[in-house]
């Protein structure tokens, strides 16, 4: 009876571990496929072409050019390799300007013809238009569409994902945002976060620590989107006020908000750290003649390093991850920022935004899902840095 | 001359009594040795003489302790002061995290002593002082934990030097370490005696017979005997001590 509970209890505690490590690395493999599969896409939207005469030489342009062209700036086909001639675009949308409505039908069943011999007459002209109105003996040839290359994603510095006829997908805005707002994050918490930590484990007499350790671990505790909330209202004006900004909503901000967040991480761990720094090195600091800040700043600090650097690892975790915050106070401008005053965005921000809008299996869709990949290495490589420093940290008290 | 003058020293840990009106005097350049049994107040009593026990909370002192003819308990002492005069060897070494030469280095740099070639100098004297020279003057920017407990007991001893102390307290500075680095640590003792006071706390009656000029037996929080170490070993007056020598208790 025994036995078969004993088998019981191991079957079932197999199997949970079991199922749970699949689900996780099916997620991860989802993510992964999903991300991938951008790379498979096309540039231009799918069941549209770019038409152009027959006699314009060009036969490719990358998506960036696309974009110029149709945002007209790029206006002359030699910025394109081809003759020196202005370009026209057309858009299904320009159709009433060059046509009326007599000539059009009333189906518009004249249309594909309309606009084919609009393209063949005119040696400038580039139509962006549905595949299927082109009639199949129409003399026209097409821009070559290629797939969306690598380097355009992770060296592209334009993020516009819903651009026609050729969204953008260049991720450095996103990932430079992150990392600015992260890294300031960081820079604004260390020091404040070291000062609390040394106070509470070095200065506070019992009942303060008592007292000021559960409030700041209860910072944790509050959810981002008040964080956020927080941030918009006091922040923001703020930061407009003090340097005179035209908008608040800017990395600073961000960066104010998340290291506010980072706090009670970098603190916890730290003072943790800290209080564990044996008392005999402490004694043997003393003994030498040294003060009490002196034996913190040259051996109690020092001794902790490991632990405090620990600590400020997975604050940086917290802060690149976070996203409901990080929206609402940046500004979420996709450009790379020249200065942490300026609106920037971050990649969760990106996700959480856009997601919603994107067509479920496009491009979009899928550029969204290799954010996440991204996002997904970011953090690991975090882990893993901590997971490194813990380990010399035993190796070294051990 | 008295180095050391302890006058009528009560000492509290809140409401435990733990030093029961001590008077002793320890004369300078001797090597003196506490001895008694676990939780009698030599370890206490020794923590006095550079203040180490101010970090106690609810530890109170009456009487006074003359250093120098100076009593270190007077209100506006200086006690990094006091403890850059009064070195300290503790029970188990307790080196650093950092090199051997910053370790020995410490004392100096806190003190505000920036002078590089006087800090490797001194550095240098210290460590050959510890006899722990030879064995590490190639390694010297080499980790404090990579020495042998021994060697890192000597390395604190040296540690303790290097800001020319006059009086140096051990703590039972060998109960940690194997037979050899005992013999080492010793050694050590008997050297060093030309240039400091030496207060040692010590379980091992027979290291206490070895290295001190004179002995003090400590029971309960009270002072039982104080004499030459010749006479506590041979001649003790009162019972209690020859009982404790003689292993029938402790």
């Amino acid at each position: 009876m025994k036995k078969i509970a004993d088998k019981t209890v191991r079957w079932v505690l197999t199997a949970s571990g079991f199922v749970t490590s699949v689900v996780i690395l099916l997620i991860i493999g989802f993510l992964f496929t999903e991300g991938a599969g951008l790379f498979g896409e096309k540039v231009i939207e799918e069941g549209y072409v770019l038409a152009v005469n027959k006699d314009n030489p060009v036969r490719v342009l990358d998506a960036a050019q696309i974009k110029a062209v149709f945002d007209e700036d790029m206006t002359n086909w030699k910025e394109a390799g081809g003759p020196d001639l202005p370009i026209e675009t057309f858009r299904l949308e320009d159709m009433d300007e060059y046509f009326t409505e007599e000539q059009l039908g009333p189906q518009y069943e004249n249309a594909g013809t309309l606009i084919t011999s609009l393209v063949a007459s005119s040696p400038g002209m580039v139509a962006f238009v549905p595949e299927s109105m082109i009639p199949d003996d129409a003399r026209l040839v097409f821009i070559e569409d290629c797939n969306i290359s690598p380097e355009e994603v992770f060296a592209g510095t334009e993020w516009y994902p819903t651009a026609t006829p050729a969204p953008l997908f260049g991720i450095l805005p996103l990932l430079a945002g992150t990392l600015w707002v992260s890294f300031f994050a960081i820079l604004i918490a260390l020091p404040f976060g070291i000062s609390i930590a040394v106070y509470m484990s070095e200065v506070a007499s019992e009942r303060v620590r008592g007292f000021l350790k559960p409030v700041i671990e209860l910072l944790n505790g509050i959810p981002s989107v008040v964080y956020g909330f927080f941030g918009l209202i006091i922040i923001v004006p703020l930061l407009q006020q003090v340097f005179g900004l035209p908008v608040g909503e800017s990395g600073l901000a961000g960066s104010i908000v998340l290291a506010i967040m980072a706090l009670p991480t970098i603190v916890t761990v730290a003072d943790d750290a800290m209080r564990n720094c044996p008392g005999a090195l402490r004694e043997g600091s003393l003994a030498l003649g040294a003060t009490r800040w002196q034996t913190v700043a040259r051996v109690v600090i020092p001794s902790s390093m490991s632990g405090i650097a620990s600590g400020v690892v997975l604050g940086i975790g917290r802060a690149i991850g976070e996203t409901m915050a990080v929206l609402m106070v940046t500004g979420n401008a996709a450009v790379v920022p020249h200065s942490i005053l300026e609106p920037l965005r971050t990649i969760p921000a990106t996700i959480a935004a856009e997601l919603g809008e994107a067509p479920a299996g496009g491009a979009h869709y899928q550029s969204l899902f290799l954010l996440g990949v991204i996002l997904f290495f970011i953090t690991f490589f975090i882990n893993l840095c901590v997971e490194y420093i813990s380990s010399r940290n035993r190796a070294k008290n051990s | 001359m008295e180095k050391i003058e302890a006058r009528d020293v009560n000492f509290y840990y809140g409401d435990f009594h733990a030093l029961k009106g001590i008077t002793m005097d320890i004369p300078q350049n001797k090597v003196v040795a506490f001895i008694g049994p676990s939780g009698c107040g030599k370890s206490t009593f020794l923590r006095l003489f550079n203040r180490m026990n101010d970090l106690i909370p609810g530890a109170r002192l009456d009487g006074k302790i003359l250093i120098d003819g100076q009593d270190i308990y007077a209100p506006g002492t200086q006690v990094d002061e006091l403890r850059k005069n009064v070195g300290m060897v503790f029970q188990r070494p307790n080196p650093f995290p950092k090199s051997i030469f910053e370790n020995v280095a410490y004392g100096l740099k806190v003190n505000g002593i920036r002078d590089k070639k006087f800090i490797a100098r001194r550095v240098e004297e210290s460590l050959r002082g510890a006899a722990l020279w030879n064995e590490v003057k190639d390694k010297l920017d080499a980790s404090a934990y990579a020495l042998s407990g021994g060697q890192q007991q000597r390395l604190c001893i040296a540690r303790a030097m290097a800001v020319s102390p006059s009086v140096l307290l051990m703590d039972e500075p060998a109960s940690a370490l194997d037979p050899i680095s005992t013999a080492k640590i010793e050694e050590l003792i008997c050297e060093l005696r030309s240039q400091v006071t030496i207060v040692i706390v010590t379980h091992n009656m027979q290291q206490a017979s070895r290295v001190s000029d004179m002995t003090a037996f400590f029971y309960m929080g009270e002072m039982v005997e104080y004499d030459d170490t010749r006479v506590i070993f041979t001649n003790p007056s009162k019972e209690a001590t020859q009982n404790y020598i003689t292993g029938r208790f402790g």
